[in-house]
Formats: C-alpha cells, structure tokens, sequence
C-alpha cells in the first residue's frame, strides 16, 4: 500500500543549459506550426524532424555510446521529452523506439540486434511500432493469439495485430504473440523482433474518430522470420512486455497530451481575464504542477533502476483525467464551438483535443485495467 | 529519524484516547509536555534561536505525521509561531502559541505610541486561539511588516470550532506594547507569506490525513463481507478505491512541494499543494464514507476524526478557489508564452 504512494522527491540536478538549448531549437523548428498541429505532439509523424533530434543527441539520450547513446541522464531526457510535448513538436516517428522498443532491445535483445538497431534508431532513422493488441486482444493481452510456429531456420508466423501506431510507416514491429499453447496464456508467449518489409505482411490503415490514419491493422500471412529474430527467451514474452509496458506508461506524454490548449486558453482570455477564468484555470496549473513532480519522480526511481510500474499506472490514471478534462473546461470558460476546420486556433485545437479525448483513457492501458493495477498494489486483489 | 519518533508518540497520544484540548480534556496538558520535551514546537526554529537547527523540509514531516495521527494539539501552529518569533528576532513561545490565518475578514493596525506600540485588530477562525499562551500577530507597518508577540491576557478569545471540534476562535486586540514585543518581520514576511506558509503546513496536514484514511478504508474493505466476501473483493470497490489512492498520491505528492517551498514561501508550489491536497480531501472523504458504509457514519468510528480535518483543513489559509486564483493570475500574467517556463521554474 506505502508503494502506491512512494514518490519520492525528483532528483535535483541542473537542467537549464540544456532545457534552454531544447527550447531555442524548438522556438525556430516549430515558428509558424498552429496549435491545431502543435495537438498532436507525440501523434504527429515527422521523418525529417526525428532526423534532426538524433543529430542533436536527443534519441537514445540514456544508452550506452557504445550502441549509439549519449549516455545522459534520465533527467536530462525527461527535460527533452517534457519540452517536446509542451512545444507540440511532432515526435511520433521516433517516439516508440526511443521509449520502449530501444530499451527493450537494450536489456533483451541479442548482441547482433543491438549493433543492427539502436545507433540507427538514435541517429533517428530507425521507427518502431508496437504489435500487442488484436481484434480478439485488447486488455486481456494474455490471450494474444497471432502465433509463431518454429521450422527449418526460425518462425513462421500467422496472425493479426490491430491498432498499431504508424505500423504503415515504421521499418520494425516488436511483436508479442503465442509460441505456446493457447491455455497456458502468459506462460506462451514471445516477443519478435519483425522487419516490416518482410513478405507477406500487409499493412491497413484505420481511420480515427478525427479522420487521420495513424494506426492501422497488421496481418501475418505465413510469414517467415530467422531464429535470430527472437528477443529474450523463447516463452519469456510475458515478462519482457511487461517491462515494456512499464517504459510505455510512464512518461509525460501521458498527462501532457492536451496541454497546447492551455496556452491556447491564456490567450483568448487574455490579460482581463475573468476571476471565474483564473480560477478554473489556476486549477489546472495547480493539477499540472503536481502531476509533473509524481511524472518527474517516476524518472528518478527508473534511473535508480527500481521498479516503478505501480506509480507509472498511478501517474497515467490521474494524468488521463486531467488531459480529458481539460478541453472540457475551455468550452465552459471560452464558449468555442469546436471546428476542426475554424481558422481560429482555439476552435480547431479544441475540436482536435475534443475528438482524441476518448483514446486517453485507452491506450497503453484501460483506466480500468490501470485502476487494477493500483487496486492490487493497495492488496485488495 | 524525526519523523519516526513523532509517528510513535502520536500514535500513543491518539490511542490513549486523550481528546488533547480543550484544556481540562484529560490528559491534554500531559500529552502537550511530551512534545515540548521533545522540543518538537520548536522543529522550525535554527540553533541560534535556540531551535533544533533541523532540515526544514525534515521538520515539516512532523506536519504530516500529526495529520496521520489527527494529533489534537496545536503543534503545527506553535511551530509556524515560533518560526516566525524566531525568523524576526523575537523570544521563542514557552507554551502552544498561534498566529492570525490572514483572512479577507481580518483587521490589523499597528501604531507607534511613544517608545512602545498600540496593536488593534480583530481575527477570525484562528487556531487554537483559546488555549494558546502566545499569539503572533503579524501586521503591515509603516516601513514594512513586523511581528507582534502578545501573551494571553492581552487579547480576548470568542471560542469557535471547525468540523473536526479542533477551536477556531474569533480573536479581538487592543493593546500597548513595549518596543521589544514588536520587531520588522525580516524574513518572516508579510501577512501574506504567512498566510503561504499556513497554507504549506495545512496541506501536509492534509496528506498526512488523506494518508490515513486510505489506510483505514482499505483495511475495512479486507475486513466487511458482505454476499459472503470482503467487500473489497467486488470490483465496483476496488475501482473506488484505487481513485482514491490516485488522490492521495498526488496529494502527498504536492504537499512535498510545499515543504520544500516552504523556507522561501514560493507561491506556485505552495498553491499548488493547496488546491491539490484540498481537492484530494473533498474526493477522498466522499469516498472512504461511501465504502464505510453507515458505521463510518458514526461518532463511533474513528473515521470522523479524519474526515472532519479533511473537511476543514482544506477551507483554512485560503481554499482551493482562493489559491487557484492566485495561480489562474500568475498564469495571466505569464501570457502564452510563459505558461510553460512558469510550471517548469516550480
Ligand atoms: C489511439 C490508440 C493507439 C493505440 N496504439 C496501439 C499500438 O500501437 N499497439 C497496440 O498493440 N495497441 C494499441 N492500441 C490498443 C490499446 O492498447 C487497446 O485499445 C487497449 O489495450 C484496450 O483494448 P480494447 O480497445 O480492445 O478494449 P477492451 O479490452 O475490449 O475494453 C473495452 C472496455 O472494457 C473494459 N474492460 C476490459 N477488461 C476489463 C476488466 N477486466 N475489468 C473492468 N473493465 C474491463 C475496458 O477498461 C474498456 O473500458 C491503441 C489504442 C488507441 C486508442
């Protein structure tokens, strides 16, 4: 029970040299980009943007140099993260690999995948998509059923993943699917390391509530895998993603998702605003500085090598709520009507936001299943 | 560790039942001498004054602790006074002491009057007021703001309660004193860093209590069954439950904001841990009685003796509304584009 409130005070370190460097290159990366693009922040994909971040060192920021890092702290990257998301820079292409397919590969992968993989994924050249979920497989990821069955030289596999992130733009999947039987859930399972050229994966965008296609549906039609292509253990799949989803949910991209609104608000209500309006939106500061110091808290426990996984599911709960809420609390204080194509900003950014809300509470974890996980680190289950 | 020996003892002065004040409560007096042995009202005084000399962000978890405790004697407060006292120069209280909250309602003046000072005034919801032996006055000055220190006797007490029956009197001054009971308030600040201040130790008070009760909700979900299985087993609960931990977690979160804070009285942190502990309160509150059921109804249970701090507490040294307004105008004034570079500076 003390674990679900164990967050300790974020390591004091001086950031500003860096966290000024980020924020003069964002200043003339991004001059002229709306805040109804700025939204998508880590949604949005930029090819030539993540390019730029690896040759400044701002990918694999923690790594070893020896596989392409820059061997930097994990405040330091979390001050690169942080002022990413708040300048809605568009980081989606490389935003999985550095954040959970990159450290995976790192703590599991064989030596030859980590020399093929993490200096290119550093230089920002490298994308990742994540192969968990599946038309039968959402939260139960137990019951994952894509399968790989061992033949001559390595795997042939068959299956299909849905709701991969950019899996139409990525060059790699990590894939978790059944090595095993069916019955012994957790127990057969194994992760992949799948180049997305390989034959007889085809690849089909969805489109989301907002109209923009950046998932999509992944088949597996026996496609064939070297052995080499295995990460970790055969049958160890189930501790490997877990790891991963303890990376996936920790970071501040889970409560900052909405954040460009807040500026966006500050300026439409303008120096006079309201006592009503600085309430509403000093309580949103109030909100934001407290999730950044439990967010910044979580980083300090990862860089000490513990185990934060029940306060990460803790941060992305509450900081869910927040993302969700706060468009809700501009239209009451702005009275905008949402327009995804107003040429006001606050209207499109709202109507962006409004439509994205939903998939908050979603990805990377149900509030419910997270609420799980917290329920079971108080000892009730 | 300080904090540990302070859990200790509170644990042993709630459990011996002693309701602390009023005075004449058995024991009251008794339990107030343990903590003074241990100079805890002291916590925040440095050596030279003839404090501790501890880590102020260490001193602050005996906040906390007190709020894990619902420890029914003025201690917090005595230790802000004596800070105070001791940050301007005056003599450290010899018993529990107070200050005014700084409420809209208050009224202060300050006058010179010959060699010495004529201090008037009225305060409202002071703490402790009726049992304190020293009250810290802290009022605007001519050439800044001073610090007064009044004994009992020279002011008049109109006792009140909060929810939690812990006094909140109305306090009426008008007094002469002598130079040296007055000095400039140096860095113990205006009426408004106190007010900051209280607001700091209100919101470890506030973790400390959302602590508790989190504690003893989960533990009364393991022990009811109901349909022939704890009640915490149902999923309905569980769910509930775990939103009340998010509170609290953010809530002890912030209040560590506020004690590292605490020693420059920086608004946003201190706002920030105010709103948040309050509203984590109001949340929490609702939620431990819903999974209580009518026995946390009860003067029986101990649960009250949590839940009124809770109620109060998170009104006294300003509100979430006073504080978020306090923070929506820094966010104002910080414009678009220093809305970021304000919450990163925190
Ligand atoms: C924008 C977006 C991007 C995504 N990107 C990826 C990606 O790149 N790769 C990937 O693998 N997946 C991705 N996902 C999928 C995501 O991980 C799943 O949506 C999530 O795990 C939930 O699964 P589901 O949608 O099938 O919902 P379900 O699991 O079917 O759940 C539906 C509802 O039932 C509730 N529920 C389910 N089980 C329980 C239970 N035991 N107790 C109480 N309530 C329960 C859920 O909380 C939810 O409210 C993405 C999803 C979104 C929305």
């Amino acid at each position: 029970m003390t674990e679900v409130l164990n967050f300790p005070p974020p390591p004091a370190a001086d950031v500003r040299s860096l966290r000024a460097d980020v924020r003069a290159f964002l200043r003339d990366a991004l001059s002229g980009r709306r805040p109804r693009d700025r939204a998508r922040t880590w949604t949005g994909f930029d090819a030539e943007f993540s390019r730029e971040l690896g040759r400044r060192g701002w990918i694999g920021m923690t790594w070893p140099k020896r596989y392409g890092g820059h061997e930097r702290s994990a405040l330091e990257r979390y001050v690169v993260l942080e002022e990413m998301l708040a300048a809605g820079a568009p980081v989606a292409a490389h935003w999985i690999s550095d954040r959970q397919s990159g450290p995976l590969l790192l703590k599991f992968g064989t030596e030859a995948q980590r020399t093929a993989i993490l200096p290119r994924i550093a230089a920002g050249e490298c994308f990742f998509c994540i192969g968990m979920s599946e038309p039968d497989v959402g939260s139960d990821l137990a019951a994952v059923r894509t399968r790989a069955v061992p033949v001559e030289g390595g795997f042939r596999i068959n299956g299909t993943k849905l709701w991969t992130t950019y899996g139409h733009r990525s060059h790699y999947m990590i894939l978790f699917c059944r090595t095993g039987s069916q019955e012994e859930r957790q127990a057969g399972t194994s992760q992949f390391l799948i180049d997305l050229a390989t034959p007889g994966i085809s690849v089909r965008p969805v489109t989301d509530l907002s109209g923009e296609s950046h998932f999509n549906e992944v088949v597996f039609t026996d496609v064939f895998v070297p052995s080499s292509a295995l990460i970790g253990r055969l049958g160890g799949g189930w501790d490997q993603v877990m790891g991963e989803l303890a990376f996936e949910r920790s970071g501040p991209e889970r409560f900052l998702s909405s954040f460009v609104l807040l500026p966006e608000l500050l300026r439409s209500l303008g120096p006079e605003a309201s006592e009503r309006a600085r309430i509403a939106a000093g309580r949103l500061v109030a909100h934001l500085v407290t999730l950044r110091r439990m967010s910044r808290s979580v980083a300090g426990l990862l860089e000490r090598g513990e185990n934060p996984a029940l306060q990460a599911a803790v941060v992305k709960d509450l900081g869910a709520v927040f993302e969700q809420e706060l468009p809700e609390i501009v239209r009451g204080l702005t009275s905008t009507e949402a327009d995804l194509a107003a040429a006001d900003d606050l209207a499109s950014t709202l109507a962006h936001l409004v439509l994205n809300a939903p998939s908050f509470s979603l990805r990377g974890g149900t509030r419910e299943i997270l609420r799980g996980i917290i329920a079971r680190g108080l000892g009730l289950r | 560790m300080i904090e540990d020996l302070a859990d200790r003892l509170f644990a042993e002065i709630a459990i011996s039942g002693a309701p602390g004040w009023p005075p004449g409560g058995a024991g009251a007096s008794e339990s107030w001498g343990r903590l003074a042995e241990l100079g805890l009202p002291l916590a925040l005084v440095p050596e030279e004054a003839g404090g501790p000399g501890l880590d102020l962000v260490e001193a602050l978890e005996l906040v906390r602790a007190a709020g894990r405790h619902a420890l029914a004697l003025p201690l917090a407060e005595t230790m802000l006074a004596n800070h105070i006292l001791a940050e301007a120069g005056l003599p450290v209280a010899p018993g529990a002491a107070t200050i005014l909250c700084g409420g809209p309602q208050d009224q202060v003046s300050l006058r010179r009057a010959g060699s010495g000072w004529t201090l008037a005034g009225r305060a409202f919801r002071v703490p402790w007021a009726s049992v304190a032996e020293t009250l810290v006055v802290v009022a605007p000055g001519e050439a800044g703001p001073c610090v007064a220190r009044l004994e009992a006797g020279a002011f008049t007490v109109e006792p009140g309660r909060n929810l939690a029956g812990e006094p909140r009197d109305a306090v009426l001054f008008d007094t002469e004193l002598r130079a040296e009971q007055v000095r400039p308030a140096g860095r113990a600040g205006g009426p408004d860093v106190v007010r900051r201040r209280g607001a700091a130790l209100r919101s470890l008070a506030l973790a400390g209590a959302l602590e508790r009760v989190l504690a003893l909700t989960v533990a009364y979900a393991g022990e009811r069954s109901q349909f022939g299985k704890p009640i915490g087993r149902f999923q309905a609960v569980q769910q509930s439950l775990a939103e009340m931990a998010g509170h609290v977690a953010a809530g002890a979160a912030a209040a560590g904001g506020a004690a590292e804070a605490f020693a420059g009285a920086d608004l946003l942190p201190i706002a920030a841990a105010k709103v948040r502990t309050g509203e984590a309160a109001g949340r929490a509150a609702a939620i431990a009685h819903q999974v209580h059921g009518a026995i946390g109804f009860t003067q029986e249970h101990i649960l009250h003796r949590f839940t009124g701090r809770l109620w109060s507490w998170r009104d006294e040294f300003g509100d979430e509304a006073e504080w978020s307004l306090a923070l929506g105008t820094q966010a104002v004034e910080a414009g678009p584009d220093g809305l970021w570079p304000l919450v990163t500076a925190a």
